[in-house]
């Protein structure tokens, strides 16, 4: 029979199973691919803190999904084209995710009897009506993969943990998709080590490619064509890598050995895994004790001359607070990256939030100022991140960059720098003992000296009590202390004159005016193109500096009828942009651990206007 | 005095003046913090480094003042970190030499999960642990140290908290030299000192220090000229365990429990008794458990001595084996990735 393809300018599929089917690795596989065939892209991971939650259960449920096209790919999408429901309590968490008529693909091997009533179907949903709003076709994936190995004499195990490549297969097919990367991949992996497990993913993958291929019951493939994305060299990139990398070239660029002390905790610890697997590139890792270690680790590495980052999120931000205002009172250079999760406490580890926004700028005892910037997308991270360093060393102080879970394991396509690009980051370290003081200044950036041990004449103490002014002797002055206060406020303002100036997207004044910071981007961007597509004088400014903000911003609102500022927090942005312009902005926000939906953000814009045509 | 090295381009033999700051020190009249830092500005010349390669590293404390009063590199940083901050320097230069000062409250009750793990790895820092039983700077609450019904300022009725033993804190953390010494024996402190600064690894000095303002004379039946040599035990490599005035008593060991006995009566002689081995740690543990028994004397010197590799060096040798093996990193080659596609 003959297959008709159908080409779509962009698909989002939604990968669903148990934390134990390899869901994330096949969404991770499909996204590689995809982005080597040239799509645009944008992904959301989607799993549970636990590590292998019980089988069945629905909150042992984890999702990967990826948003892939032709044109500009903003998000991971609001709902999906495509299920691919490996078992019934996959199905019934994500079905309100996909589309109307969208695909469902369901492993009807694992519509048990035990498994539906885990996932508290009362009836088995392939077999009623009830999802006949849908395009619903039935795989049995457990069985076909057993078939596939059939000869092999694995265990039932291992078949059954190959049966997500079976999926992937079927989706290559259906989206005509070449399977290189993938078995390259697979070679990469089991290859010569488990050479009989290389050979039974890889005859799982073709058989499921296969399987689509030869089938009756998909009469329909489709083709996603590559995007225009402007010329350069690309890669495909997850913000944690992105972050790791951007840390790396800034230590490069200004010619000191990267220290990374940090402790494990999620999702930040894949910058520490990145990192560690690259001393050749004087990458130093230190595995702290705890957080305030690891901080404090940083800030020795910094007094004694290396570029110095610790990594964390919400949680690990708390306990790191003392230390940060050591860094502050000691003005050295320290990057601080904070991968924000679902909080308060514990919260929601794996998944996304933007609520550290005020302890970043503020959450210290005292008048203790620094920078903070913000990630906009994942391969952003490393722009971020980069700039994180710059300012850190060039201001002598510490910087906070706040990335976050959406970010950290999302995946896009990346331009690739060459590292002439890249702004230079010089360093000068104080040589000179004639006049030397440790807390004199340079007179454009008030930066101290960075005075490193070793160096002969210029012995010196610092620490955590109130410094005099210049010799940085300790001093309980009350003139003095004011002045102290003063001096490390000015020097973080005077950032401001170093970054750029506040880009807009869009007209340069108008209706109303989205502003935005950190991972809320792709969704912003998005509603806001389609409200000014459907006409609306409409512009978006996205923040990448929350701290100091970028000196015309003032100006930039003030051109606006209205200001909407979404967050994944209820409210912080908001907060800082009416104490500081006095606009009366107001906010948007839903705070679910998850990317915020486009379309609402749409809504949200069309209801300050009245209506689409305002 | 050992010769005086300093390998400085003006080759100008430093004094213990070189170590001293400009700075008032504001520690109260007649602290034993006094002494230590004498002691340790004492001896600070006779070691070959440079002085700018000197770092004195503290946290939060009456002791954590010290590097204010060393004319050398300092960070006074914050309560109990001071381990942290040190490791991070070693690791970022370890040609650095590096002293922390600390005390019972910062080392061992806010800091005690960074000193543990700073002893674990064996990062070549020098810690000095001025122990006075008791919390100066917040004016007289007991500290992790402070004895079983000691009254203090926040014990009104006595303290009901089981105090650490440092030195069996700092054994049982893995630490490959641990000493404790007093800061009313000027020789055997500066002894010490140089001992610990010739270790290769981290080093654990247990200093027992007087607060005249909250808790005088704690130590007094071990540090004072009249009593010292009744309830002092002076543990030295390879020689056996003798006190009193005349070398009169000593130590042996009665299975693994170690009991005082006289060498006058007749029934024992030197050579029934225990001969210290300072690189035994099973040996070191049964010393320093000698605390518990209130008829021995207390043990001063080198508990424990060990060979380890350094944490540092640890550091720098899997970098240059990773780079003898994938060569120098190449940024480039990092941005770009394994697999990466061209648009025209």
């Amino acid at each position: 029979m003959a297959k008709s393809l159908q080409t779509l300018d962009e698909v989002t599929i939604r990968f669903v199973g148990d934390s134990g089917d390899g869901m994330q690795l096949t969404g991770t596989q499909f996204t590689n691919t995809a982005a080597l065939v040239g799509n645009d892209l944008s992904t959301l991971p989607d799993f549970p803190a636990e590590i292998r939650a019980p089988a069945g259960t629905t909150y042992g449920v984890s999702g990967f999904q990826i948003h892939f096209g032709s044109q500009d790919i903003l998000t991971p999408g609001d709902t999906c084209d495509v299920l691919v429901a490996m078992n019934p309590a996959a199905l019934i968490t994500n079905i309100k995710l996909l589309k109307s008529g969208g695909i469902i693909i369901a492993n009807t091997d694992a519509f048990t009897e035990k498994n539906l009533r885990m996932a508290g179907y009362s009836a088995n949903p392939l077999e009623d009506d009830s999802l006949s709003g849908y395009n619903l076709q039935k795989v049995g994936i457990t069985k076909l993969t057993a078939n596939a190995l059939v000869d092999m004499n694995l265990s039932t195990k291992v078949i059954d943990k190959c049966k997500n490549f079976f999926a992937l297969g079927l989706m290559y097919w259906m989206y005509n998709r070449p399977l290189d990367q993938s078995i390259r991949f697979i070679e990469a992996k089991f290859g010569k080590r488990e050479p009989q497990l290389a050979e039974a993913n890889l005859r799982v993958l073709k058989a499921g490619y296969n399987y689509g291929d030869t089938t009756e019951i998909f009469t329909t493939r489709y083709e996603v064509k590559p995007a225009k994305l402007p010329p350069g060299k690309y890669r495909n990139i997850m913000g944690n890598t992105a972050t790791a990398i951007g840390l790396v070239a800034a230590a490069k660029k200004a010619e000191l050995p990267l220290f990374l002390g940090t402790y494990p905790i999620t999702p930040a610890s894949d910058i520490l895994h990145e990192l560690s697997r690259l001393k050749n590139y004087d990458v130093k890792t230190f595995q702290a004790e705890d957080e305030i270690a690891a901080v404090c680790s940083a800030i020795g590495a910094s007094y004694a001359g290396n570029l110095a980052v610790t990594t964390t999120s919400g949680p690990g931000m708390a306990l790191k607070t003392e230390a940060i205002g050591l860094a502050v009172m000691l003005e050295l250079p320290l990057v601080i990256v904070d991968v924000q999760r679902g909080g308060p406490s514990t919260g929601l580890p794996t998944k996304t939030e933007q609520a550290d926004l005020l302890q970043a700028v503020h959450g210290r005892n005292s008048e203790a100022p620094l920078c903070v910037v913000a990630a906009a997308t994942p391969a952003d991270c490393f722009d971020a991140a980069y700039e994180a360093s710059r300012l850190a060393i060039k201001f002598m102080t510490p910087v906070i960059c706040l990335t976050d879970g959406y970010l950290a394991n999302g995946a896009e396509p990346w331009k690739i720098p060459t590292v002439e690009e890249l702004k230079e980051i010089p360093v000068s370290f104080a040589k000179d003992p004639e006049g030397f003081h440790p807390y004199s200044r340079d007179e454009k950036t008030l930066a101290r000296p960075w005075a490193i041990p070793g160096t002969p004449g210029l012995e010196h103490r610092i620490g955590g009590i109130e410094k005099e002014n210049i010799t940085g002797n300790i001093s309980y002055d009350p003139d003095n202390h004011d002045l102290m206060v003063r001096l490390r406020a000015e020097k973080i303002e005077r950032i401001a004159a170093d970054i750029p100036l506040q880009t807009v997207h869009g007209p340069e004044e108008g209706d109303v005016l989205v502003l935005g910071w950190g991972g809320t981007f792709g969704s912003i961007r998005s509603a806001v193109n389609r409200a000014q597509a459907s006409g609306l004088a409409v512009a978006h400014a996205h923040l990448r500096y929350v701290n100091p903000f970028p000196r015309n911003l003032g100006e930039i609102l003030y051109k606006y009828k209205k200001v909407l500022i979404p967050e994944i927090n209820t409210g912080q942005l908001l907060k800082l942009i009416r104490a500081k312009y006095l606009v009366p902005a107001v906010g948007y926000d839903a705070v679910k651990g998850l990317p915020l939906r486009a379309e609402d953000i749409e809504q949200r814009i069309q209801d300050m206007i009245g209506g689409k045509n305002g | 005095m050992a010769e005086t090295i300093t390998t400085s381009p003006e080759a100008v033999k430093l004094t213990v003046k070189d170590f001293q700051t400009d700075q008032d020190v504001r520690w109260c009249p007649g602290c034993g913090d006094y002494s230590i830092l004498a002691q340790v500005q004492r001896v600070m010349p006779e070691f070959s480094h440079k002085k700018e390669d000197l770092v004195t590293i503290s946290g939060i404390g009456c002791s954590s003042r010290f590097p204010y009063y060393m004319n050398t590199f300092g960070l006074h940083s914050i309560h109990g970190r001071a381990p942290a901050f040190a490791t991070g320097v070693k690791i970022a230069n370890p040609k650095l030499q590096v002293w922390v000062a600390t005390g019972d409250g910062d080392g061992l009750s806010i800091g005690g999960n960074h000193i543990i793990h700073l002893l674990r790895r064996n990062v070549s820092v020098k810690v000095l642990l001025f122990n006075n039983e008791i919390y100066g700077l917040t004016k007289g609450q007991y500290s992790p140290t402070s004895r079983m019904g000691q009254v203090t300022k926040s014990t009104p009725a006595g303290s009901i908290d089981n105090p650490f033993v440092p030195v069996s804190l700092a054994l049982g953390a893995g630490a490959t030299f641990v000493a404790r010494t007093m800061d009313r024996d000027p020789k055997h402190l500066q002894e010490i000192v140089r001992k610990a600064e010739a270790h290769r690894g981290t080093a654990f000095i247990e200093i027992y220090q007087n607060c005249n303002v909250f808790n005088d004379g704690a130590f007094f039946p071990f540090t004072e000229k009249d009593t010292r040599d009744d309830n002092v035990v002076y543990l030295e490599h390879e020689k056996p365990l003798l006190f009193g005035k005349k070398k009169q008593n000593g130590i042996r060991l009665n299975g693994f429990t170690p009991e005082a006995v006289s060498l006058e009566d007749g029934k024992f002689s030197a050579s029934d008794l225990l001969v210290h081995d300072q690189n035994d740690s099973t040996l070191a543990f049964i010393l320093a458990n000698m605390i518990h028994n209130p008829t021995l004397p207390r043990p001063m010197g080198i508990f424990l001595e060990q060979s380890r590799p350094l944490y540092e060096e640890e550091v720098v040798n899997q970098i240059a084996k990773v780079k003898s093996k994938k060569g120098e990193g190449d940024l480039q080659a990092l941005l770009d990735g394994d697999e990466n596609w061209v648009i025209q």
